[in-house]
């Protein structure tokens, strides 16, 4: 289990489980390739042939719309044949356990599995266990990772701000239960952003956190200081149920992201969002709709950037 | 049976002995160390040229899953296992299905095991009706069906009320209590160290003060009911730090740590190895080291292999959805070893908190090699290596976090009551 997982042996991608370890010049290869299929979107025909033939397997046994719907279109684009599985109310609640679900799917020829699960690690699991031509995609295990999410993000970053190594960027609001500020946070390091910051009350910062390599804050406006990217994160509502939090008015007012409190960022910031959006809690819909809003054109980037991923793997 | 044992070098912590010596067993018992007793005849002759002959090792936490886990592991396995491993006599804590929470259940459990005539099973009865934590066994009842101490193993003792009542209760009979401090509301079913590997895997975090805050408790209601209390797997730097502190102030306290924790950190989690999935979590390298510093002052008086077999399909989940635990017992004295070398702790050292000092918390005569002691004995070779594979353990549980791993020091004998009960071929 020492060797990174997802890189085979000659250093190439093999899956995509996390962000973590991933070397530059891969994460520079799928924004690269990236680019030159948002132009394959934007064209009348909309498909090219690059995974022709292949099977892939979305894999959810956690509900998602987004995600699962871009990763469908993108396999699509690609000429792939896309089987949607959404295991939250088939084989597993009849006691099938993950690896035997897997090894079914195996046998049916799949290709590529993109996988979502509710706990940690499974997308590693499914990766350690199936055949060596199978490639997986984590699209979202418990709070660990979220690749695509953060590298459409980093794509949506290059696009409006060119270069990563001038930029202070934000991360706000519950980094503790987030896979996707994980994710973020690895490809910013990665990419070289000089200052990361985190920007939550303590109940919702995981422990020893500025391990990852980024700046803690408490308070949005000495956090939201001088800052070029602000990425706003979604709050669970389940989190007031808890001890996290007392009340979402109470964390609108101290860590929502209105047109005030984003004033306090430099003037061209931009405001990401991975989506679903909680208006009036974490983001005020003046904000969300406004014009340093580029939550929209995140979505059409992810389209792209999990285009990019599937050729990328297939051709390795 | 006679048994002659020659030209070992001979490890018994308790004597204070280190010494190439012969060793000479009858009826069960250690008639003689060096000279050979007058008309001693050899029925048999072990030649341990080369070997290390020492008490047979004594541990303090090992799973057996009997009764009702029988598809975890069942006595027949596990006992072989303890014999390959040198163990002769072993504490299983009281989680079966039902707890050993009623004299039957633990008369059973003694019938089973001298049948089975491998080594010692000494049951820790459990301290509440069903491990519930709502009221009290019959602990005297249990103690006469043999039961040698009483604890709560890992389910959750919440209400403080209760356990302080068990405490005096025990304490009225001078029973002793094992107690794994862990708070359940703080651990708040975490499943790893809240440290950097849990915040970067994403895994549910285990605070260190789900240990510091129970074991305050237990600190002060052990001042307060006079009972002896044995702390059970201490993982954290702070812990061992606390408890150095109550042993100071002359509290009945003793603590145990497990052999895995002495070795490994959060770190060796690596991309979410289930192996690792443990009960304390693994926690920082800190906190590694300070638990080898308290075995070296004796903050920490032994060590036990926390042995609990898993069946293998619990192991092939999700870290979180993983059942946390680890074989043990056959890699408990290869493990004490290899520590002992990395740290340079005379082997007399190391081999005691596997022997005499758990044969004390447990009040059995055991872990050393007087005249007329029982011949519970463990030969084994320090030069042999040897692979951790499924197929070289004799455990049902197979998972381990050293597992294709080579250790040092192979088991070549075992003797309980001066019968050969295990030897390597």
């Amino acid at each position: 289990m020492n060797r990174n997982p997802q890189l085979n042996k000659q250093g190439e991608l093999q899956h995509l489980l996390t962000t973590e370890g991933l070397p530059i010049s891969i994460l520079r290869h799928i924004l690269d390739t990236a680019e030159s299929f948002a132009g394959v979107t934007e064209r009348e025909v909309k498909k090219i042939p690059l995974l022709r033939g292949k099977s892939v397997f979305n894999l959810f046994f956690e509900p998602s719309t987004r995600t699962r719907t871009t990763f469908e279109i993108a396999a699509k684009r690609l000429s792939a044949d896309v089987i949607n599985l959404n295991i939250a109310v088939s084989a597993q609640s009849k006691g099938e356990t993950l690896l035997d679900t897997v090894n079914n799917l195996s046998a049916m020829h799949a290709d590529m599995f993109v996988v979502r699960h509710a706990q940690s690690g499974a997308a590693h699991m499914i990766a350690s266990h199936v055949r060596p031509d199978i490639h997986v995609i984590n699209a979202g295990d418990g709070r660990h990772a979220h690749p695509t999410q953060a590298l459409l993000d980093m794509f949506t970053i290059r696009r409006y701000k060119q270069d990563f190594h001038n930029l202070r960027v934000a991360i706000v609001g519950d980094i503790l239960h987030s896979r996707v500020a994980r994710s973020q946070i690895h490809a910013l390091t990665t990419l070289g952003v000089p200052e990361v910051r985190v920007i939550a009350p303590k109940t919702i910062l995981p422990s020893k956190v500025e391990r990852l390599g980024v700046h803690v804050y408490h308070d949005m406006a000495q956090g939201l200081k001088d800052i070029d990217v602000l990425i706003m994160l979604r709050l669970q509502n389940e989190r007031m149920v808890g001890a996290s939090l007392p009340s979402s008015e109470e964390y609108f007012k101290y860590y929502g992201l209105t047109q005030e409190k984003l004033a306090m960022a430099k003037p061209d910031a931009i405001v990401m969002h991975p989506g679903p959006m909680n208006r009036g809690v974490e983001i005020d819909s003046a904000v969300a709709d406004g014009k340093q809003s580029v939550i929209l054109p995140q979505v059409t980037f992810g389209i792209a950037v999990r285009m990019a991923v599937m050729s990328i793997l297939a051709g390795n | 049976m006679r048994i002659h044992i020659k030209n070992g070098r001979l490890i018994d912590p308790r004597n204070g002995i280190d010494a190439i010596s012969d060793l000479y067993l009858a009826g069960g018992k250690v008639v003689s160390v060096g000279a050979r007793p007058a008309d001693f005849q050899d029925y048999r002759v072990i030649d341990a040229t080369g070997m290390i002959v020492c008490p047979g090792l004594v541990d303090l936490s090992a799973r057996l899953r009997e009764p009702g886990l029988e598809y975890k592991a069942t006595l027949e396995s596990e006992l072989q296992a303890a014999a390959a491993g040198g163990v002769t006599s072993l504490a299983c804590p009281p989680d079966t299905d039902p707890p050993l929470d009623e004299p039957g259940l633990v008369e059973m459990l003694k019938h089973r095991t001298k049948s089975l005539d491998q080594v010692r099973v000494y049951p820790v009865g459990a301290l509440t009706q069903q491990l519930k934590g709502e009221r009290l066994t019959e602990m005297a009842e249990l103690r006469d069906a043999g039961c040698v101490a009483f604890s709560h193993a890992d389910a959750p003792l919440a209400n403080l009320h209760v356990l302080m009542q068990a405490m005096q209760y025990a304490s009225t009979f001078g029973f002793s209590v094992w107690l794994r401090p862990q708070d359940v509301s703080l651990a708040n079913k975490g499943v790893a160290h809240d440290g950097e590997m849990a915040t970067r895997l994403g895994l549910p975090p285990i605070p260190v003060c789900a240990e510091t805050v129970a074991l305050s408790n237990i600190i002060l209601l052990t001042r307060e009911t006079g009972v002896k209390v044995h702390l059970c797997r201490i993982s954290s730097a702070e812990g061992v730090a606390m408890v150095r502190a109550a042993k100071q102030q002359g509290l009945p306290i003793t603590c145990d740590v497990a052999i895995n924790h002495v070795h490994l950190s959060e770190m060796d989690l690596g991309f979410f190895d289930s192996n690792c999935h443990l009960v304390p979590p693994l926690r920082s390298l800190p906190d590694r080291d300070a638990l080898c510093t308290g075995l070296a002052d004796g903050t920490i008086d032994a060590i036990c292999s926390d042995h609990a077999p898993v069946d293998e399909d619990a192991k092939l989940l999700p870290f979180g959805q993983s059942e946390a635990g680890a074989t043990g017992l056959e890699l408990l004295l290869s493990l004490t070893y290899k520590w002992a070398m990395h740290m340079n702790t005379p082997l007399i050292d190391a081999l005691n908190t596997v022997t005499y000092a758990p044969a004390k918390i447990l009040g059995i005569d055991a872990g050393h090699l007087t005249p007329d002691a029982p011949a519970d004995i463990c030969i084994f070779d320090p030069e042999a290596y040897w692979y951790v594979t499924a197929s070289a353990i004799k455990s049902q549980g197979k998972n381990t976090p050293f597992l294709g791993r080579e250790l040092p020091g192979q088991v070549k004998y075992t003797l309980t009551d001066g019968k050969v009960v295990y030897e390597h071929l």
